[in-house]
């Protein structure tokens, strides 16, 4: 990096911290710490629950998606504008008319203190796990461009971090945020152009197109009723509509940011302007992931883009099995590059015969070249154990570093910057209030006053953060990041849900049914995920329906018990 | 710790959307509903002529 990408990372980091310091210097009530300021407008709250889902996992690892596995992991969106619908039109009413700090005290009102702390402790257990790879993203990039040891990244970054959650608050998370998003988006925007301009001259939008879509990389909706296929659009719709209904109707650190809305209209809003926004919005991540695909096909890209392979292969060129593979990769690849040129020009020539030829040939030697870095990869992880990660997360990043002028990589690197920032902020903060508002003060402290719990809201604040740090120093042996944040997100996600739905929709359940049900569904759904192949997707559908189907059962069966109880007294 | 006053009493479905064309709740969800549907199209028809 050069001293300008610095000036960039730096002064725009700084920046929008300061501001948000500054902008809450005034806060220093419970309320505000927890909630903001409840002033907060429609646009404000659209923004800041945009930025606390997209993490820098986001803006890292999923143009990496789109590069190896097309469009079609825009499908897990295809789930979100029905479950924010129902979101606007019934949690969100309630949480506010209750005027609730965190989801799970409208579970203890409704129900019971067992049955709050029940859903608490599983929205702190996925949620504290899920914070870690959310400080591992970033990690990358940082250890990626410096070069650094990528656990003193992560524990450096994650510091930072701590310190700007538990200066801020609620009320600083929510400011800073719509400037970061600023940040991430300008970044984006100029990556995306600048993949278009570097794209070979004489490849028109068509022919770029017909390139990727010729190597299935435009395959956004896949209609397969297969359910051990991850992402299709059935998994997307049904099993996605339960991942998101569950993620923003349960997880606090997405309901603390609705509920400082100013008032039920500003939440609603805010709500249905990500319904709207996030399919758009993920589809033109992917895209960026595709053109840089498509890129790479006119230019030699690394036998593997993950740093630490590469590093390793540098390291022993001397191994003429490892040289072997690099080469043999190397001239796959430019025959799959002289037969794209091949196509290209027969394309323009009208000549669709040879343009056939030419393309299946290219698509050959594509094939053949992904094999070989198959084996390759397969070789090094036998070799060597630190090298388990995927290619998926380095993709952007090495394109970024390689191939975009001084300036925009620092820029870029504030995107990444920022994104975690946001998400980690709302995360941190949603896990000391939650702590806080449903563990420490209804078990330890009961008269704590409000000056009390908010400095204990901060200490809890610290603590999730360092739990976060240590659980980001083993996130390397997770696969691909993304898709390890959801699939962790999937496991609790169900459950939590159901708790919820009997909540708003079987009145005649009870706190004790409704408790024990959710403790037999995650044991069923720890089960089925050690033991069944299907995609994560389904596991919010298969946790919710069994949390919610066994309520029943068991309401009716102590029901039962308890009439053949009074009759016997009787 | 003090609880707040509840904010709001108002009747979820007499909340106004403030919106100049949609008036109520129900049209903001049958546009997102019909967003939604069209992003789909689009994408349907982005897989089946590349493919």
């Amino acid at each position: 990096m050069s001293p300008l990408d610095f000036v960039v990372l730096i002064g725009s980091m700084l920046a929008i911290a300061a501001y948000g310091v500054w902008h809450t210097r005034g806060n220093r009530g419970l309320n505000a710490y927890l909630k903001g300021d409840s002033k907060t407008a429609w646009f404000a709250i659209g923004l800041s629950v945009m930025a606390t889902q997209a993490s820098a996992i986001t803006f890292l690892s999923t143009p990496g998606q789109g590069y190896l596995d097309g469009l079609g992991f825009v499908q897990i969106y295809f789930g979100m504008p029905v479950a924010l619908i129902i979101i606007a039109a019934v949690f969100l009413p309630i949480f506010r008319r209750l005027n609730v700090y965190t989801a799970y005290e409208y579970l203890g009102r409704r129900f019971d203190k067992k049955t709050r702390l029940l859903g608490a402790a599983l929205f702190l257990v996925q949620r504290g796990l899920g914070a870690g790879l959310t400080i591992y993203a970033p990690s990358i990039v940082l250890a990626t461009v410096f070069g650094w040891p990528l656990d003193l990244t992560i524990i450096s970054s994650g510091l930072v971090v701590i310190v700007y959650t538990v200066m801020g608050g609620s009320s600083a998370v929510t400011v800073t945020q719509k400037y970061q998003l600023a940040v991430i988006f300008a970044g984006m925007v100029t990556a995306f152009c600048l993949v278009v301009a570097k794209l070979p001259a004489g490849l028109s939008f068509t022919d770029t197109f017909a390139l990727a879509g010729g190597f299935q990389k435009l395959n956004a909706v896949n209609f397969s009723t297969d359910v051990h296929q991850r992402y299709t659009f059935w998994s997307g719709l049904l099993g996605g509509t339960f991942l998101m209904l569950a993620y923003f109707g349960t997880d606090q650190s997405q309901v603390q940011r609705y509920l400082g809305g100013a008032s039920l209209r500003e939440g609603r809003l805010g709500l249905m302007f990500n319904a709207i926004c996030k399919i758009p919005m993920q589809f033109f991540i992917l895209l960026l992931g595709v053109l840089i695909f498509v890129f790479y096909q006119f230019e030699s890209p690394p036998l593997f883009f993950n740093a630490t392979l590469s590093h390793y292969l540098a390291a022993h060129r001397s191994d003429e099995r490892l040289h072997a593979y690099e080469t043999d990769y190397q001239s796959l690849h430019d025959q799959a590059n002289r037969q794209l040129k091949e196509w290209l020009k027969a394309r323009q020539d009208g000549d669709r015969a040879a343009a056939a030829t030419a393309f299946a040939g290219a698509l050959t030697a594509h094939q053949q070249g992904e094999k070989i870095r198959s084996e390759a990869e397969k070789s090094l992880s036998q070799i060597s154990s630190t090298t388990t990660a995927t290619d998926a997360d380095y993709v952007f990043v090495t394109f970024i570093l390689h191939q975009l002028p001084h300036g925009v990589i620092g820029l870029l690197v504030a995107a990444f910057f920022a994104a975690a920032l946001s998400s980690k902020a709302a995360e941190l903060n949603a896990l000391g209030s939650s702590t806080t508002v449903d563990f420490y003060r209804p078990i330890i402290k009961q008269d704590a006053t409000d000056q009390h719990s908010l400095v204990a809201t901060k200490w809890f604040t610290a603590f999730w953060g360092l739990v976060a740090i240590a659980f980001a120093l083993y996130a390397h042996l997770v696969e691909n990041l993304i898709q390890a944040v959801n699939i962790l997100g999937s496991i609790f996600y169900g459950v939590m849900l159901g708790l919820f739905v009997v909540a708003f929709f079987l009145r005649h359940v009870g706190g004790t049914a409704v408790f024990w049900s959710a403790l037999v569904s995650q044991a069923l759904i720890f089960f089925l995920y050690f033991t069944l192949t299907i995609s994560y997707l389904w596991y919010p559908l298969i946790g919710s329906a069994a949390c919610v189907i066994l309520s029943i059962f068991l309401q009716g069966f102590f029901n039962l018990i308890g009439e053949a109880g009074n009759g016997n007294a009787t | 710790m003090k609880r707040f006053q509840a904010t709001e009493s108002v009747d979820p479905e007499a909340d106004e959307t403030g919106l100049p064309w949609l008036r109520t709740w129900n049209q903001v969800y049958l546009l997102v509903i019909i967003h939604f549907v069209i992003w789909i199209a689009l994408l349907v028809a982005l897989t089946d002529f590349f493919s």
